[in-house]
């Protein structure tokens, strides 16, 4: 019983195939405007696609093909969205709110409540039961706005951005909460936070131009980004090109030399992956064992942990604060990045 | 009134406030005006007269039931003009906002050849043995007419601000349209609801043009308040002052109603935020 999802909209370039298993959790990561929200609204049916076909064990939500034409209204489609916002109805009392999917679902009021109480229990709310929206914090609030999409009894769980609105304290507390009540769900998280992914998702998928650019297990893709995106999230630097012998070539002609994993054949394409730590900085041109060695103009400092975060040719470099007070780096600065091939992992793309 | 304001900064200048207060002086003096003009002694008998208290009954009875009319009608198409585009959706909206700018007497003409012996429908109704015009009925639809812009204006502005994010959440946890209409979207602009509604019974209570072009002036049957105004004006000022006097304090108390509506709305705000 998997969902499968094939949808294309053309106003918005989006154009997104995937499917996923029973009980298995996906985060979507992307830029903003990749179409990672366009996604979820096409999935709970408040946004028609031109094109497209998706199931959801067994059940048929919607199928565009010519012949058939078949649009599933969002409240038969078993898909409760769980937005950046709360969003709770301001006018009833969190435990109302909760067992406002069952209640919709023709439960008696009585059973709907029992089982609004369960969830709001499950989220650690029973206390906020009687409270109004009005009178929750960001964080309860959200915690109540879990209990009652699950409330829902939904065959996939949606969830957009459920973090991105809470303080630094609350989502942590959050984020714990839906490790415990995704385990056994299938669920799509839209994230900006790779911790998100990591903790919550067993795969990763990669939106960018309303496509798919990378999709895998969580630990590889962050291990082996292959998007510029992906890098960028588990902090590495990628350059892509066509592999040569000596290591990748990039359109602009710059060769970064590095090992191969033997996966890898000249003339296909590839990337080249390195850790910003890898990378050091210097005013004038080396002449020693690097063979890596790029002209690159700084548009950046900043402080990333105890180090500085030199941007520079759309790289990164992390060095010391005193090396970068030694040199007097400032943005405009051309330098020279210089890293070790041995430091550079050549997968394909 | 800026003492009032406390530390704000308004940013209104001085000379606004000279403007504002002669626009205060020029709705209230007439009405200062009247109260001076009223028969103190005579008052109580004049207001509590069979006719009067005939017309002030009937102006309730008649100015309720055609609020009801404007919500029955009025909510579905606040709903439909705000909230799903159409083609022909801003002359649909221009249409029905047309009352507001028409002189009640071609809204009551129009009326009595929609709903007349003669009319378009009229003779049709005539036929089933229903006749409109003259009666209390042709009351109620003449202050409907003209009083259900103002609930459709204000209740489309709440539906607006609310957006359609909770009814989307609604739908996604299972709730077909009209359980989202009823738990959702309704009590969500209560408040403009609410509003609309005193607006619509106020202007209801007023009405007179088009009462009297469609519905004539009959005692106990189609004399309004205003009518019994207008009627007592050339026999008896005394009478019409004082009924007009009690019109403006019925007045006055709806709209002291409306104006609790912006406290009212606060409420939902607060908790959006």
């Amino acid at each position: 019983m998997t969902f499968e999802l094939d949808a294309t909209l053309a106003a918005r370039g989006f154009e997104v195939s995937l499917s996923l298993g029973p009980a298995e959790t996906i985060a979507i990561l992307g830029p903003n405007g990749a179409g990672k929200s366009t996604l979820l609204s096409i999935i709970s049916g408040l946004l028609r696609p031109d094109s497209g076909k998706a199931v959801l064990g067994g059940r048929v939500l919607f199928d565009l093909a010519a012949d058939k034409n078949i649009w599933r209204a969002p409240h038969t489609r078993g898909t409760a969205l769980l937005a950046q916002e709360a969003l709770l109805f301001p006018h009833l009392s969190a435990l109302d709110n909760v067992a406002f999917g069952p209640r919709s679902a023709g439960a008696s009021s009585a059973a709907a409540r029992e089982t609004g109480m369960h969830w709001l229990t499950e989220v650690d709310a029973g206390d906020l039961a009687s409270r109004r929206p009005g009178q929750l914090s960001g964080g309860q609030a959200q915690r109540v706005a879990v209990a009652r999409a699950l409330a829902a009894n939904p065959e996939l769980l949606l969830l957009d951005e459920p973090m991105a609105a809470l303080d630094i304290h609350a989502a942590p507390l959050l984020r714990r909460l839906l490790k415990r009540v995704l385990a056994g769900r299938r669920a799509i998280i839209i994230t900006h936070d790779i911790l998100d992914a990591l903790m919550l998702a067993d795969r990763v998928i990669v939106l960018e131009d309303g496509r798919i650019s990378e999709a895998g297990p969580t630990r590889d893709v962050l291990e082996k980004p292959r998007s510029r995106f992906a890098a960028g999230l588990a902090g590495l630097n990628l350059v892509a090109g066509t592999v040569s012998d000596a290591g990748v070539t990039t359109d602009q002609g710059m060769v970064v030399a590095g090992h191969h994993d033997g996966t890898v054949a000249p003339g296909q394409d590839g990337v080249a992956v390195f850790p910003p730590s890898a990378v050091s900085v210097f005013l004038t041109e080396e002449h020693g064992s690097p063979r890596n060695s790029f002209p690159v103009r700084i548009t950046d400092l900043e402080p990333h942990g105890d180090q500085i975060r030199v941007h520079a040719g759309g790289l990164s470099a992390d060095i010391t604060p005193a090396a970068s007070a030694d040199l007097g780096l400032t943005p405009g600065m051309t330098v020279y990045f210089v890293i070790k091939a041995a430091a550079i992992a050549i997968y394909p793309a | 009134m800026n003492r009032r304001s406390g530390t704000g900064y308004t940013g209104i200048p001085p000379w606004i406030y000279a403007i504002a207060a002669a626009g205060a002086v020029f709705v209230l003096l007439p009405l200062v005006a009247m109260v001076a003009k009223v028969n103190w002694p005579q008052f109580i008998p004049l207001i509590t007269s069979e006719s009067s208290l005939t017309a002030l009954g009937l102006s309730l009875r008649t100015s309720a039931a055609s609020t009801a009319a404007c919500i029955v009608l009025g909510v579905p198409l606040a709903l439909v003009l705000a909230r799903s585009p159409f083609p022909g959706q801003r002359l649909l909206r221009a249409f029905v906002l047309l009352p507001l700018v028409l002189p009640p007497v071609v809204g009551g003409i129009a009326l009595l050849y929609t709903f007349g012996r003669q009319g378009l429908l009229g003779r049709s109704l005539e036929l089933a043995g229903i006749q409109i015009a003259f009666s209390t009925t042709a009351v109620v639809l003449a202050q409907t007419f003209v009083a259900l812009p103002f609930l459709v204006v204000s209740l489309e502005g709440a539906l607006r601000t609310a957006g359609n994010k909770y009814e989307a959440v609604a739908a996604t946890l299972g709730a077909r349209p009209s359980t989202v209409l009823r738990r959702v979207t309704i009590p969500l602009v209560l408040p403009g609801l609410a509003s609309g509604a005193v607006l619509s019974f106020a202007r209801s209570l007023g009405e007179f043009g088009a009462t009297l072009t469609f519905a004539g002036s009959l005692q106990g049957v189609t004399r309004t308040l205003p009518l019994e105004i207008y009627l007592q004006r050339e026999t008896d000022a005394d009478a019409a002052v004082a009924l007009s006097l009690l019109l403006v304090a019925v007045a006055v108390a709806v709209v002291g109603l409306s104006y609790r509506r912006p406290r009212v709305e606060a409420a939902p705000e607060g908790v959006f935020r």
